[in-house]
């Protein structure tokens, strides 16, 4: 039988007690009983327990209008079946498909040009060997990552909008000034630039533990066969980190779709929706600004599938790969 | 810099090679320190010199305290800082509270139901409630308008979750034996026991959900259609991001240039963070890796 625990405290006494009962009565009360052994965990755990179940599991049933002519007032209840209506319409609309390739290019651009970045920068720090000037730069280049996209994007604009500082430049070394703000041509590695600018830093506190792991004496060894600073990288250094490497891959690969919002939001008016409409800002652009819940709903739905299935396959490549992966079931 | 710590094997990097890296991380340093520094310095300076150099400055001819004192006189921005920090200081200390009640509880081990709980929490990260769902809870329970929309849809996070429990488990279990003998009860033990010895963790999560407290601003445009309850960084998208004019709105003479107005609001709005930043950073390392590992 399994150890309960008491809980009141002190392991003995309340074991005996409960041996004692459980004899009387066999499955049922066993339950009622282990759950009064651990009422007080229990009950702590509660208001967290509570706030999954209301706000992410109840929040499924907030995909049914996806499959129906929803009219708020009418709620999920009262509101008309429609079937796969908004998904026929939706494969059948090109501003659907425009969206899923603004998507797909800034997804793509994100992991072609950010994925690298925080390596590169970890490996950079780590070859510091001055502790306080390595602490210094880590403090500042983690700091971004707790600024709001709000923040980070009006930033961008001072430094690189119309009136910002780097067309001042520009325009005082006689150069016509450009824009890159809401230059719809510029929008892809803009976008790919404020990441970097605010996530690069924070992201290579875990290439950084990984690289702290980094057994000495390989370098030792391979330092006295006369490996230079470039071969003990390449032969050292990243095959020790390949599995955090390819576990963030794949970890990436897993959210390929989700690109964010808040920072796509925020732009795509300066832009124009041909270039800057994604997935998460076309379902708040027809939901709340259209009032088409259904149709929100729907493209959501399938972002959010397709979302699932990745994260499982890339899951699935981890452990292929002899990695932990995310999660093991 | 010291060299001491260099060990023999790594031999001497060639001047160049250290030329080379002095170079790159005075360059990524200053990425990130010149943009902030030009909002401080365009936010203190004066009219004048805002439209002299074209509507930003690096360093101001004379600072002027203009721009805060206009936008700190009891208006929209007075108002949202208010409300941001009374949402930061409310959801930051209810979400520790449930976050360390289901992390103690799940990293017991033969708790009853642990498993499944467990799986129950773990199972949202694959799946995140969309926008149009999570707007349909929020309606369904009541929290239109109400300050509470901007914390409870968000009062844990499963990553933080994973952490704090990855840190309770690490905690050795004779401590906690030890506590039971001497008479402590479950709670007595987390008080006691657990919580002292965690603070390092509880720093650092603490700072993760005030600052997304802090930052939050999508949720109030769709939850709430009384724009006076707005948090700064609503306001900030509005003002700043999304070009509306604040002068307009404060309805007064303005004495400070638009832009220095501009960027004392994002300013305000940075300054909480990059306050409590140098206290909590320490930490980070110990906090994040332990989780991550864990996980």
């Amino acid at each position: 039988m399994t150890r309960v625990r008491g809980g009141t405290g002190r392991t003995d006494p309340p074991t005996d007690e409960t041996r004692g009962h459980a004899g009387a009565g066999r499955s049922r009360p066993s339950h009622l009983r282990r759950i009064r052994a651990d009422r007080v965990l229990l009950a702590v755990a509660l208001p967290g327990l509570a706030y999954f179940l209301v706000f992410h599991y109840g929040a499924l049933f907030g995909n049914v209008p996806a499959f129906q002519d929803y009219v708020p007032f009418l709620g999920i209840g009262g509101s008309q079946w429609v079937g796969l209506a908004h998904f026929e319409r939706m494969f059948g609309d090109p501003t659907f498909w425009n969206a899923v390739k603004n998507t797909l290019v800034i997804a793509a651009l994100q992991l072609v040009f950010f994925f690298p970045a925080p390596l590169a920068l970890a490996l950079l720090l780590n070859s510091v060997v001055g502790d306080t000037i390595r602490r210094f730069v880590q403090s500042v280049v983690y700091l971004p990552h707790f600024l709001s996209w709000v923040i980070v994007i009006a930033l961008f604009q001072q430094m690189l909008g119309g009136a910002g500082v780097v067309n001042g430049w520009l325009s005082t070394l006689g150069f016509s000034g450009i824009s890159i703000i809401g230059n719809p041509d510029a929008y892809g590695p803009l976008v790919v630039a404020q990441l970097i600018w605010k996530e690069c830093g924070w992201a290579t506190i875990i290439f950084l533990a990984a690289l702290s792991q980094v057994d000495e004496q390989q370098y030792e060894a391979a330092a006295l066969d006369g490996a230079g600073w470039w071969r003990r990288l390449w032969h050292v250094t990243l095959p020790a980190i390949r599995p955090v490497i390819v576990l963030l891959l794949v970890l990436r690969l897993g959210e390929f779709l989700s690109i964010g919002f808040e920072q796509f939001f925020l732009q795509r008016q300066s832009v124009g929706p041909e270039t800057g409409e994604v997935l998460e800002t076309l379902v708040y652009f027809t939901g709340f600004a259209n009032g088409d819940f259904g149709y929100a709903a729907a493209v959501g739905l399938f972002k959010g599938v397709i979302g699932v299935v990745l994260v499982y396959t890339a899951n699935k490549v981890a452990h292929r790969l002899g990695e932990q992966g995310v999660y093991r079931a | 810099m010291s060299r001491a710590t260099a060990p023999a094997w790594m031999g001497r990097p060639t001047p160049a090679v250290r030329v080379a890296k002095a170079v790159a991380l005075t360059v990524v340093v200053a990425l990130v320190v010149f943009p902030l520094w030009t909002v401080l310095a365009t936010s203190l300076a004066s009219p004048q010199d805002v439209i002299e150099n074209g509507g930003w400055v690096v360093w101001p001819d004379e600072f002027s305290f203009d721009a805060y004192a206009e936008i700190l006189q009891g208006g929209i921005i007075t108002r949202a800082l208010l409300v941001s920090t009374g949402v930061t200081v409310v959801g930051t200390a209810l979400s520790l509270l449930c976050t360390i009640g289901l992390a103690y509880t799940l990293s017991r081990p033969k708790v009853y139901g642990g498993k499944p709980m467990l799986l129950l929490a773990l199972f949202t990260f694959l799946f995140p409630p969309g926008m149009v769902p999570l707007f349909l809870v929020v309606q369904g329970t009541g929290l239109f308008d109400s300050y509470a929309a901007l914390v409870l849809p968000f009062l844990v996070n499963v990553f933080n979750l994973v952490v704090m429990r990855g840190f309770f488990q690490s905690i050795p279990p004779e401590l906690i034996d030890a506590a039971r003998i001497d008479g402590a009860g479950e709670l007595g033990i987390l008080r006691l026991v657990v919580l002292p010895l965690s603070k390092a963790v509880i720093a650092v999560i603490g700072l993760f959900y005030a600052v997304a407290y802090w930052n939050r601003f999508f949720e109030a445009i769709i939850y709430f259609n009384d724009q006076t309850k707005w948090p700064i960084g609503t306001v900030l998208r509005q003002y700043v991001t999304g070009g509306a004019s604040l002068a307009e709105t404060s309805g007064e003479l303005a004495t400070a240039s638009p832009q220095s107005v501009q960027m004392a609001v994002v300013m305000l709005a940075t300054l909480p963070i990059v306050c409590v930043y140098p206290f909590v950073q320490r930490y980070f390392v110990k906090g994040v890796v332990t989780g991550a590992v864990k996980a």
